[in-house]
Order: C-alpha cells, then structure tokens, then sequence
C-alpha cells in the first residue's frame, strides 16, 4: 500500500503553488494511498530494454522560418491583466533571488 | 581577521572554475514565435500570445536558432547531437510567463568540445583548454521593473512591473566542465576564455554579443581546495558579471572571500550570489526554503531535432576562421607591431580594418585612419568606431583618393569629419565642400614667387646648391596655400624656379 | 428544423429554403427554451451568432461558392480559444477571460461560415469524465436529467443530443469526446493525434488531447471533420498531409470484406451487461454486412489507466503553471504587502477545482526527482508497450473495436468522491490517446437494464480516420433500419416539447 504522507503532499502543493489548507492537506494525503496503488501497476511490468514514448506520432525537426509577424498590440497583449501600468503587468512584489 | 591578499590565496589554495555563458541569439524572430526581438523597444509591443503564454498558444523553433546554436557547437569543437529534444524545466517566476523555461536536459544539440585560450604571463604566453560540456538552447525572460523601496531593487519593492518584450528570446547556453589547474592565472584565463568566446560569437555573427547590453551573460562557478588535494570545495556561482573586467574581478573576489572563509576553518555556502558592479563583490542571493525540483520533461510540444549529417557538414564548411588564429595571421600579413595589434584589438576595430583591406586599401593606411582620427572622433563623441556613419568602404575610398593624389592626408581628415558629420561618401563630401588639392600651377608659382621674395636669403642657399633649405621654402608655400597643395608639385615647381632641377 | 441532421440543413439552405439567420434563430430559441434543464453552454454568442448567420446569408446571396457546413450553427467546447468571447476551459481561474486571438480550430470554423453560438460546458480543464468538475456546475444528460452526460465534454454532446446545436466540437484527452457522445446516443469522434490542430485549445495534456466532432449522424460528423482537420504550421505536432477523405467514407459505409478485430482486453467483466449485449449486438450487424470480425490481444492494454493516469497528471502539472494571476485571469490574495509567490498559492488554490489540484499534485510526485523513473518514466514505456500491441492489432484487422464505456450514463453525484471509479469509466477509449491514432463513438441502442444509450467504439491506425467512418457509416445505416427511427427519438422531451 502506497501513501504520502500530509508533509509530502504540503511539500509538493509548494513546488505547484497552492495553498492548501491542513484539510485539504489531509485529505489528499488519505487519497494519493488508492491512486498511487494504481498508477504504481505501471512498475509491474518488465520494462528492460523499452524505449520511452514522448510523442506519439514520430515527428522530427518540425520548425519555422525565422521571420517577424505582426505581435500582438500592447492593449490585446494586456488585456487581461489583473492590474497594469505603464503598458506593464502590475505583479506583487517579487520575492525571489533574481535581479 | 583580515582579508587575505591575492598572494596570500593562490599560495595556499587552488581555484576550480565552472563558467556558465548565456548568449542571446540575433535571430529577427524570438526562440518560438515570431515576435520580433528589437533591443529597447517599447514595453509589451514585442509579445503574442505564444511569449505571454496565453492560455492554448503553443511554441514552434525558430529554425535560424537551431542552425546557429549548431555553428556555435562546431566552433566550439563540439559534438552535434544526431538526437536532441526540448525539455520544460519547471519553476515558477513572473518574469517567466509559462513558469517553466523550454531548455535542454539530458539531450542537448552540442556536447564535447573545447575551447583555448592563451594568455600573456610574466613567464610568457600561456595556453589553456577549458573544455566545453555542452551547449543546448532555451528562451530568455522577461524584464521587470521594481517599482517602490530605497534603490529600485527587488528587494523592499511594493510591486514590480513587466515587461515580456524579451520574453522567449533565444537564448544559447554554453557550459564549461570544471576547469582546474589555472592556478593563480584563474581570473585571466576565465577572463580570456569568456573573450574568446565572444570573438567566435561575433565571427560566426549569431549574436550582438555586447555584455552591457545582456546579449553575453557570464555565471562564474568558483570553489578552493587546498594545492595538492583532488577534492573539489564547495562552489559559489556568481551571476549578473556584465563585463570582461567583471569575470576576473567578480573570481578573484570570490577566490579571496572563499579563502577567507576557509582560511577561518568556516564553511563556504553553496549558493547564488550577484555580482556588484560598483563594489567588486558579490552579495548573497536570498536563499530559497528548499532546494528547487525543476521536474524537467520532455517537451510534449516541440519534436526532438535531428540534424542531417549533411547539413552539419554544410555549416560545418562555412565556419570563419578561428579569431586566436586569424589575429595570429593578420599580424604576420599586414607586419603589425605588437603595440598596435594590440591597440586594434582593444578598440575592437580588427574587423573593420580588415573589411577595409578587403576593399583595396593599405593594411598600413587603413589601420592609422581606423585607429588615430576615427578612433578620436568616437572618443569625442563617446561611441564605438562601429556606431559612427563612416564605414570601411568610405576608408577605403579615403585612402585612394590620398594615394591619387587628389587628397592631402590634411584634407583627407576634414573628409573624414564630413562623412561622419552624414555628407556622404568621401566623393560627395570633397564635391560638396569643393575640398580639393590645389595643382593649377599658377597659383603655386605665385605662392612660391612670393615666398622667395619674402624668404630671399633661404632661396638664395637653395640656388646655391644647398638641397635641403628647400624644406623651409615648400613648408611656407604649403602654408601659403592652406594645405591644399599637393608637396610633391611643389617641390618640383620651386626647384625649378631657383633653377636647380 | 432543428431535428433534421447538419447535411439536410445544409440542403437546405443551399437550396434556399431556409437563411443561416432563421436556423441559428430555431436553435438559439431552443437553448433558451432547454438549457435552463441541460445546461450544456457556459456562455452563449446569440449577437455574433446572428451576426455571422446573417454575414453567411448574405454570401450566399450574392452568389459566392461557400463551405458545405455555411450557415450551419455549432456548440464550441469552452476549451478553445475564440477572439474577444468567453473562455474558460470550465474553470474559475479563467472566469471572464476573452482571448486577444483565435484557436486554429476556431479560424478555420470561421473561414467555412460555421455559426459559432456559445462555449459549452465541461469538466475543468478537461480533467474529468462527467463535466461535475466544472467550476460553474454540472451538465444534465437529456436522456435522464439525473444523470452526467459524461465528460469531459459534456456540455458539447448535451447542446448535440438536445438538440440545442446540430453540431459541437468537442476536445478528447482521455475519452472526453467519445465517452460523452456514447452517454448521450451520439456520435463523437477522437481524430488521430496531429490531425487538428492544437493551437488555441487550452492544453491539459499536450501529447494526449486532440480536438473533435460530434454530430448526431456518421456523415454529420464528417463534415465538421473536414472543416477543423488539416496542418497548421503554428502547431509543432501538426501532421503535414493531407486530411483523410472522412466524409467520402461515411457516404460509402461499406464494410464488406473489412476485418474487424474485437480487443479481448476492452470486453466482457467490468462491462454492464446492456453495454455488452449492445455491442455483441453491433458486431453481428456488422457480419451480416461482409464484415469479417476476428478477435485480437492487446495485453498491455491493462496497464494504460495507470499509464494514462501519470502521463497525464505530469503534463497537466506544467501546463497548468501558466494560470498565476500575474497576466491573465484570477488574482486572490492581493493584499497588501503580500508575495507574488503568496498571491500565486492563494489564487491557484481559490481558482483551481479538487480535481485539478488532485492531478497536480499527482503530476508533480510524478515528475520529481526521484520518483520520475519510477512513475513517469515507466508510463512513457508502457505507452511504447501500446503502442506495439496496436501496431500487431492492425496487421490482423483493418479496425479494432469495443464497447466505448463500460457503463451508460450514471447517477449526478455518484461518483464524485471516489476517484478510483471514477477513472475506471475511461478504461475502454485511454488506449486510443495513448497510442496517438483515432477513434469514435456511435450509439448502438439503448440498454435494457435502464435504457440508456450505449455507445459503439471504433478505432483506426494513425491518419486512417476515414476507416471510422467507413465502418461507423455502414454500422449507423444497418441499426438504422433496425430500429426504424434514429435513436434520439427515444429520448424524453426536453422543457415540453420535441
């Protein structure tokens, strides 16, 4: 019997981004049990030797040539946006490492 | 404790470096879409909904990027990958609109490869390989801007703005393995090697390679161990270093602080710390909760690339050569003393000089116009000999027209101010001035009547015999004619008037 | 009118003895006569519906050569983009989001005068398989208002089945057309991986979803078909060739000397017994037309749920990061002082539904490091494994066939707690999306047990589509003439009148 325990799942709800209360937490804690037991069938069978498929139809170096269209203009591109300014996204502040 | 010296460093510890090099393509079009990708255009006019990762768009490569991430591999000696694909390495961000960067992973295009670089020491020229790990295409971020707090840095900003103009730009990232054994020339050899690079970047003309502007990023991995051990210390890689002169400060910086540190039987934090222009140092990134789990995959969106063998022989054929080695001949062809080889090299005009070569002009000539009154007017007007309206076809007329005759060295300078100044070509410039050498022997023989009147005991000499008193006499003809003589006509002219020919 | 199929009201119209405004009127009066008991759409365009009627009408007037389907009004499954209309993918993160652009899909419906009236409903983001995880409430099944349509595009089979829209499109990831078509007697058809274009349709799963047709007939569906299908380079994973010849196929439906393989794996326990007697059934039908049935082994066809139930999830998790209240959509948590990072958490957990959180988390354990070899990585082999099992199918048949799911449509509320089950209804059409080729669903009658339609499924090679159509077209006209009246005749009326 698979389980993920109320800390992993808190841990991975950090790397997705959402916040999760100690409910929810919980929860999917109980719920990942079941659903690991069945995606783990996958681990049943003896896969030595098979190659992984990553896209199902056997494409290769589909590409574009390098030329400009038009972009969107700035009001179609920020029309969506919670808040703006200055024909930028307004975003809370950042608090990551990046300058 | 103090810090210790530079000396007191390399006696005791060995660097290790890993260098990290970021560079944006010149592609018209961005990575996977077809948003242009104008440096400093206005914000969010350069987006779609592919870049702004609008809910449905999907990315399609940029072709130009991958033939060009490939000349990057081949002049780096590297191995082309027959099989590579895209990966998704996911982090959140805001300035990444996806939140997750399309990169490369486990498969990039190029691999194996190697770079030298020498350098000039007091015991002589130095060469090093620093060997390449990979080199694997991505897509750059967007800019924002922090709005609020004391300094206009993230940190203590009440919000920032963005702008996703830069957004999905192609970026190339060439990735060095671990190079030791530079000892105390560490900070010179990273410094050359990131030079080098950005010779070949320029060569193959992929990128505008300008380091002010971000399109050449430099991360500096450093770490000490003690002379004689195998075992690696701890790293610190160091980002935001946007100058040649920053790489080496930016490594014997950290060289120092890790020494230091160790030195104190302290610990050195594996961590990311930002290079401070201002300073020389770098400062410590705010450290993340936990370690990032970038859950790279295959992109499902994009299809693995698998570049003929032809093909990368074709481009193989078309590589320039390499610049370490084309400097070497240029020297030898051209005969340039070292000085000013070096003095070319610094003013980043070899290019240009040997463009105007190319164009007929004297090796000699073409290099003192580049170097001397082009060189100044830049100074002056504080820009590069590249940004100025004057290019190596104009020189090259320039030095024609002297060599005619038709110019004076003086009168070519004034031509020179007046391309510059958007006259036109050297042609149209003389025209439109009506700058030219004055060769009606008329009005040189009255010039020269009247110095010999003035300067009778000096004529005297010359009809005498005495050759070289003529100098004084042309000079004051030359005068006399504000320079638009041609000295040559002059001399003839006078000799001939005081019966000497 | 709005009974007659799509190809008569095409008749129709070209022979002018209706107008493109008049039809869309008929539907747009039956949507507000029905839908306040089916609720399949989420936002209906009635102004630029008319609109692009009357545009139609006008065209026709004048005499200009148009598409086979002008004029035709149709239902859009809200999980692609269309300029400057609502667009939701049935979540509350997109609530009141309008794209800036059109999905290809919705470029080319426009180039060929379909009438686009409204964004139908589904599960969010297409994760489900009963359109209850709409974050704007459930869809009610015509048949039984009781019930789930099925999913995730419920919405577009319902407005089908209701007779709200000749046609709809749907988007199918796991099943998610043919699953509903089958709950709801229609027909619904998954186009090989590739063949539709991508661009526009809000992605769960990039490698698994494909955009399709429904229609109340084989040719109906067709026709849509061949409007929404062919190469966009915008798309990476769009095939270059040129589309199958699907509605030449649904006019022939001829079966006679086609091999027919019945998958061992996708019958018989597990399978209700009105599902399985529909389609014994539908089998001997299609003996009777020269058919020759032959049965084949697909034996990792076992492990697909589980495979699916990782491949998905993963890619969904990445995906989905896009939706962070920095550019689009929901922003909760902007309080002052706050992190972007805390406003991302607070606005991913207020926006996103249980289920979509459930296969986030899923999909991030699934893609760690540590665990990626062991659960994605070895899903992406099984698939292999699927593959391979239907690449030896096809040497033996031209088309493979089973029962769509293994149950008819299911009480609201069943099975909303239990995930597991849940899952399982998507046993019988996963191994089609695994794989990258094409299926569809058609009804082959109703099950005793609760009269219910049941749904036949079809499955062909990769860019063999028009295979589905051959052998759907030939099934559709012998139950047909069995039954005497199309299926939907049965069904109840809807808000008191047919």
């Amino acid at each position: 019997m698979s389980s993920l325990s109320r800390d992993e799942v808190a841990k991975l709800a950090g790397l997705a981004r959402i916040e999760m209360t100690e409910e929810e937490l919980v929860n999917l804690s109980s719920q990942f049990g079941m659903i690991l037991d069945a995606v783990a069938r996958v681990q049943e069978v003896d896969l030595t030797g098979v190659k992984a498929t990553s896209h199902p139809q056997p494409l290769e170096n589909v590409a574009r040539p390098d030329v400009v269209l038009p972009s969107l203009s700035p009001q179609d591109a920020l029309s969506g946006a919670p808040a703006q300014e200055e024909s930028r996204f307004r975003v809370p502040q950042i608090l990551g490492e990046a300058e | 404790m103090a810090l210790p010296t530079y000396e007191e460093v390399i006696a005791k510890w060995d660097p290790v470096l890993g260098l990290e090099v970021h560079v944006e393509l010149n592609t018209h079009s961005k990575m996977f879409c077809s948003c242009a990708t104008e440096f400093g255009a206005e914000p969010n006019t350069q987006t779609c909904p592919v870049c702004l990762a609008l809910p449905g768009a999907l990315p399609v490569v940029n072709e130009k990027a991958i033939e060009s991430t490939i000349l990057i591999g081949l002049a780096l000696n590297c191995k082309i990958a027959p099989y590579s694909r895209f990966a998704r390495k996911n982090y959140f961000y805001p300035d990444m609109p996806k939140n997750f960067q399309i990169s490369q992973y486990d498969e990039p295009i190029c691999f194996d490869g190697f770079v030298d670089v020498e350098i000039e020491t007091e015991e002589g020229t130095k060469q090093f390989r620093i060997e390449i790990e990979r080199v694997h295409m991505e897509e750059d971020t967007g800019k924002s801007l922090h709005v609020g707090g004391a300094t206009g840095r993230i940190h203590g900003a009440d919000y920032s703005l963005l702008d996703y103009n830069r957004a999905g730009i192609p970026l190339v990232e060439i990735v060095t393995k671990i190079v030791p054994g530079t000892g105390k020339y560490a900070p010179e050899v990273a410094k050359s090697y990131v030079a080098e690079l950005r010779d070949i970047l320029r060569g193959l003309k992929v990128s505008d390679v300008k380091m002010e502007q971000g399109s050449l990023r430099c991360d500096a991995n450093v770490s000490l161990k003690p002379i004689g051990s195998d075992v690696l210390g701890t790293r610190s890689e160091t980002k935001n270093v946007n100058s040649l002169r920053s790489v080496e400060r930016a490594i014997r910086g950290e060289m120092i602080r890790h020494a230091e540190l160790l030195n104190d039987g302290k610990k050195v934090k594996q961590e990311t710390r930002h290079f401070q222009e201002d300073t020389g140092l770098t400062r410590s990134g705010r450290s993340k909760e936990q370690a990032e789990d970038y859950r790279y995959f295959p992109d499902p969106d994009l299809v693995p690339v698998t570049p003929a063998a032809a093909w990368i022989e074709e481009l193989r054929a078309t590589l320039p050569e390499r610049p370490s080695l084309r400097r070497k001949r240029i020297k030898e062809e051209w005969n340039v003393p070292d000085k000013e080889m070096e003095a070319m090299i610094n003013a980043d005009v070899l290019d240009i000089v040997e463009e105007t070569v190319l164009l007929g002009a004297d090796p000699t000539k073409a290099r003192t116009w580049w170097l001397g009154e082009i060189s100044r007017i830049a100074n002056d007007k504080n820009v590069g000999v590249a940004d100025l309206a004057i290019t190596p076809a104009d020189v090259a007329e320039l030095v024609a027209l002297v060599a005619a005759g038709e110019l004076t060295d003086k009168l070519a300078r004034q031509v020179v101010e007046g391309v510059i100044a958007g006259e036109g070509k050297p042609s149209e410039v003389v025209a439109k001035r009506g700058i030219k050498v004055v060769n009606d022997d008329g009005a040189l023989m009255a010039a020269i009547e009247k110095v010999c009147a003035e300067q009778a005991e000096t004529a005297e000499k010359v009809r005498g015999g005495h050759l070289p008193a003529a100098g004084a006499l042309i000079g004051a003809v030359m005068k006399e004619t504000k320079g638009q003589a041609d000295a040559a006509r002059v001399r003839e002219l006078l000799l001939g008037h005081l019966g000497v020919s | 009118m709005i009974r007659k199929t799509a190809a008569q009201m095409a008749d129709a119209l070209a022979k002018g003895e209706t107008t493109s405004v008049e039809l869309t009127q008929a539907h747009l009066d039956r949507i507000t006569a029905v839908d306040g008991q089916v609720k399949a759409f989420l936002h209906v365009d009635a102004e630029g519906a008319l609109a692009q009627a009357k545009s139609v009408d006008t065209r026709r007037k004048s005499g200009e050569k148009l598409s086979p389907l002008a004029g035709i009004p149709l239902a859009l499954k809200d999980v692609l983009a269309q300029k400057g209309v609502p667009t939701t993918a049935g979540s509350k993160i997109l609530e009141g989001w309008c794209p800036p652009y059109d999905s290809t899909v919705v470029s080319k419906l426009k180039d060929a005068g379909v009438v686009i009236m409204g964004k139908t409903n589904m599960d969010e983001f297409a994760m489900g398989s009963s359109t209850e995880n709409s974050g704007y409430g459930p869809t009610f099944n015509p048949w039984d208002l009781t019930r789930t349509p099925g999913g995730s595009s419920g919405g577009s089979a319902a407005a089908v089945s209701s007779f709200e829209a000749p046609l709809a499109i749907g988007s199918d990831t796991g099943g998610s057309i043919r699953q509903p078509a089958a709950l709801t007697g229609i027909v619904g058809v998954r186009p090989t991986y590739g063949a539709v274009s991508r661009f526009g349709l809000i992605a769960y799963s990039s490698s698994l979803d494909q955009a399709g047709p429904f229609g109340r007939t084989v040719l109906d569906t067709a026709l849509l078909h061949e409007v929404m299908a062919g190469h966009d380079p915008k798309d990476a994973t769009s095939i270059n060739a040129p589309v199958p010849a699907v509605v030449a196929a649904a006019k022939s439906g001829d079966v006679k000397g086609m091999k027919i393989g019945v998958i061992k794996q996708l019958q018989g326990e597990g399978y209700q017994k009105g599902v399985q007697a529909r389609f014994d059934e539908s089998l001997k039908e299609l003996a009777s037309l020269g058919a020759e049935i032959v049965e084949v082994d697909c034996p990792s066809f076992e492990y697909a749920l589980a495979a699916y139930y990782l491949i998905a999830p993963s890619e969904c998790s990445s995906n989905l990061a896009r939706f962070d209240a920095m550019r689009y959509g929901l922003r909760t948590g902007d309080v002052n002082g706050a992190s972007a990072e805390a406003v991302m958490s607070a606005t991913r957990d207020a926006g996103f539904g249980r289920e979509v959180k459930r296969r986030i988390i899923l999909g991030t354990y699934a893609l760690s490091s540590g665990y990626y070899d062991a659960y994605y990585g070895s899903a992406q082999k099984i698939r292999t494994l699927i593959i391979q099992d239907y690449a030896k199918a096809f040497t033996k048949a031209d088309v493979l066939v089973s029962p769509t799911a293994p149950t008819t449509a299911y009480k609201i509320g069943e099975k909303v707690d239990d995930p597991m089950a849940m899952y399982l209804g998507d046993v019988a059409t996963i191994p089609v999306n695994l794989a990258g080729i094409c299926g569809m669903s058609l009804p082959a009658g109703l099950a005793e047990e609760d009269n219910l339609p049941v749904g036949f499924q079809i499955m062909a090679p990769a860019m063999q589509d028009h295979r589905l159509y051959q052998a759907g077209a030939a099934l559709e006209a012998a139950l047909l003439s069995k039954w005497g009246a199309p299926i939907l005749d049965k069904a109840p009326a809807l808000g008191g009148s047919k």
